[in-house]
């Protein structure tokens, strides 16, 4: 199945990327050569196995419920690409 | 008399602890290095001269007051850029962490400290950790310090070249599809991948969450013990670390093989692999039988699905660990004038070419009417494998592979076809998707010099194993003691 530059902007849409033109064109070739050989995959009979999404061998782990974190300082904000004074600071969310 | 640059991390840490050599005179031996060869390696993307001295000036107080400092006591170490040093800039290699500065240290990094080893900088890797020749670095060149002319391998590309250059005495990597094993191999020092859950990952930065790992590189096998031993088990900041008891690992490794069973997986011995890559393997396996070890054919019959069940799955979690960087709170902002142009363009200027595809190729797999297809089937698949080497421990304690299918490639070989970048992992990869603890040890060079790794791969949780059938294969053999010249 060919992955077409339409699919390629929707997939940018939704991971929040803004491609280039010339991107988008590189991004859709390679995804369609890379999923292309990613299907031998549906040549094996997997109907009845469990999918794996981890290999913890002992379960969630729990920890009591106290609060450890100190309270948020200036060195939570030290790395802000923008601020004022506690705040992060960003463009306009409600119009 | 052996330059102290040179000395094993255990050497130099002992003779901090009988005060036969300061902290300082290690530090400064391994910035003299560091400013010598950098200029032809490239290792680091930050060395930390002034926060060195004063640690290690710190470590000589305490030696000086009767306090023990710790195992690795006073021994500068280097520390991949994916993992957190606090006050110390970490930008896992991209532009969109470039000034990102941690307000803490990660668990692994605190271990390190606490065990005394002293940080002397932050090591070049791919992007993210996406690569397998550190090429996709957007920060800076690594070169293979047996030829710069090659790849020193990846991720951890920066962490091999420095051990293997003599930077440091050891260093840390992160491997989530062979990104410590790999550079150990190209580079000829000792790398080791835990076990899933062996290691904390509070503080690394996150690639693929089900598969990331962090995992020591030094130039043996009791030096990468030693290291394991200070930064492994449990993390109440981590609810992935395993709560098993941490054995004491410097303990197995004079036991010898004799009587170990050994499998060798025949999926693992390919056709179109260099030649010299499975001589030297071929060659190693014989020398463990020498040493007594019961060597056996094995089968891993979904080894041939592992690259496209890891790139499916990896690169899943990647979609979804990797939204986090919005220019929001920390990391590269570019100018836009609504939050939603804020994100997309901030990502599209921070994000290099192959996180991109990874992003993407996530994405389309998780993405409605793709994800029965895709993820899910590759989760399934991952049961296949993962049982594969379950039937192989039911016969063998351990099994002995190569790390890759050639030894270190040329700057630029692989980097136009993002697929045959990806057949380097082909051998490691499985060893993820399995959750298993993996030795990458020298057995050897091929015709142009270049190192030959041989793979030790344990059953969960027994790294014990690996590190024995290791250190029985090094005093038996002298690959590892073989450095670059520079």
């Amino acid at each position: 199945m060919a992955i077409t530059r339409e699919q390629v902007r929707r997939v940018a849409a939704l991971a929040r990327l803004r491609l280039a033109p010339e991107e988008e064109e590189r991004l859709t070739g390679d995804l369609d050569h890379i999923l292309e050989a990613f299907a031998r995959l549906s040549a094996i009979d997997t109907s009845t196995v469990a999918p794996t999404a981890h290999v913890e061998d002992f379960g969630a782990f729990l920890r009591p419920d106290t609060v450890e974190n100190p309270p948020a300082g200036d060195e939570s904000l030290a790395n802000a690409p923008a601020r004022d004074g506690r705040f992060f600071k960003v463009p306009k969310i409600i119009e | 008399m052996t330059a102290l640059h040179e000395l094993s991390l255990r050497d130099a840490a002992a003779r901090v602890r009988r005060r036969e050599t300061s902290s300082v005179e290690l530090v400064r031996a391994a910035l003299e290095r560091i400013a010598a060869v950098e200029p032809a390696v490239g290792a680091f993307l930050t060395v930390t001269e002034a926060e060195a001295l004063a640690a290690a000036q710190a470590i000589d107080r305490r030696v000086a007051a009767g306090e023990d400092p710790g195992p690795l006591a006073g021994v500068p170490v280097g520390i991949k850029d994916m993992i957190c040093t606090k006050g110390v800039r970490t930008t896992a290699a991209s532009r969109i962490l470039e000034r990102f500065v941690p307000a803490y240290d990660a668990t692994v990094t605190a271990r390190l400290r606490a065990a005394g080893a002293v940080v002397v900088g932050k090591l070049n890797c791919d992007e993210f950790a996406m690569g397998s020749s550190t090429e996709n670095s957007a920060l800076g060149t690594t070169r293979n310090p047996w030829d710069g002319s090659r790849v020193p391998g990846g991720s951890s590309g920066g962490s091999g070249a420095a051990v293997a250059a003599g930077e440091c005495h050891a260093a840390l990597g992160t491997d989530t599809g062979g990104s410590v094993r790999l550079p150990a191999a190209f580079c000829g020092v000792v790398g080791l991948k835990p076990t899933y859950g062996r290691v904390s990952r509070y503080g690394v930065i996150a690639y693929a969450s089900s598969l990331d790992q962090v995992g020591p590189l030094a130039r043996d096998v009791a030096d990468t013990a030693l290291m394991l031993q200070a930064i492994a088990g449990h993390d109440a900041a981590d609810s992935t670390a395993s709560p098993r008891p941490v054995p004491a690992y410097g303990a197995v490794l004079e036991q010898g093989v004799l009587g170990l069973r050994l499998g060798l997986p025949r999926e693992y011995f390919v056709e179109g692999m260099q030649p010299e890559v499975e001589a030297g393997v071929r060659a190693a396996v014989r020398e463990l039988e020498r040493l007594g070890a019961v060597v056996e054919p094995v089968s891993l019959p979904h080894t041939e699905y592992a690259i496209a069940t890891y790139y499916l799955i990896a690169t899943a979690e990647a979609s979804s660990n990797l939204a986090r960087y919005d220019g929001i709170r920390y990391g590269l902002r570019a100018p836009a004038d609504s939050l939603g142009a804020m994100y997309e363009t901030s990502r599209a200027a921070g994000f290099g070419t192959e996180v991109k595809r990874r992003i993407m190729l996530g994405t389309y797999a998780l993405s409605a009417g793709y994800y029965d297809a895709y993820y899910l089937k590759a989760q399934q698949v991952r049961t296949l494998i993962r049982r594969d080497f379950e039937q192989a421990f039911q016969r063998c304690e351990a099994l002995v592979t190569p790390v890759a299918p050639t030894t270190a490639f040329r700057l630029g070989e692989k980097v136009a076809d993002p697929l045959t970048m990806y057949l380097s992992d082909i051998f490691t990869i499985s060893v993820n998707l399995a959750g298993l603890p993996s030795l990458a040890l020298p057995c050897g060079f091929d015709g142009a010099g270049l190192p030959i790794g041989l793979q030790v791969i344990g059953r969960p949780f027994d790294e014990e194993t690996v590190l024995r059938v290791g250190a029985a294969y090094e005093r038996a053999t002298e690959w590892h003691g073989k450095r670059p010249r520079l």
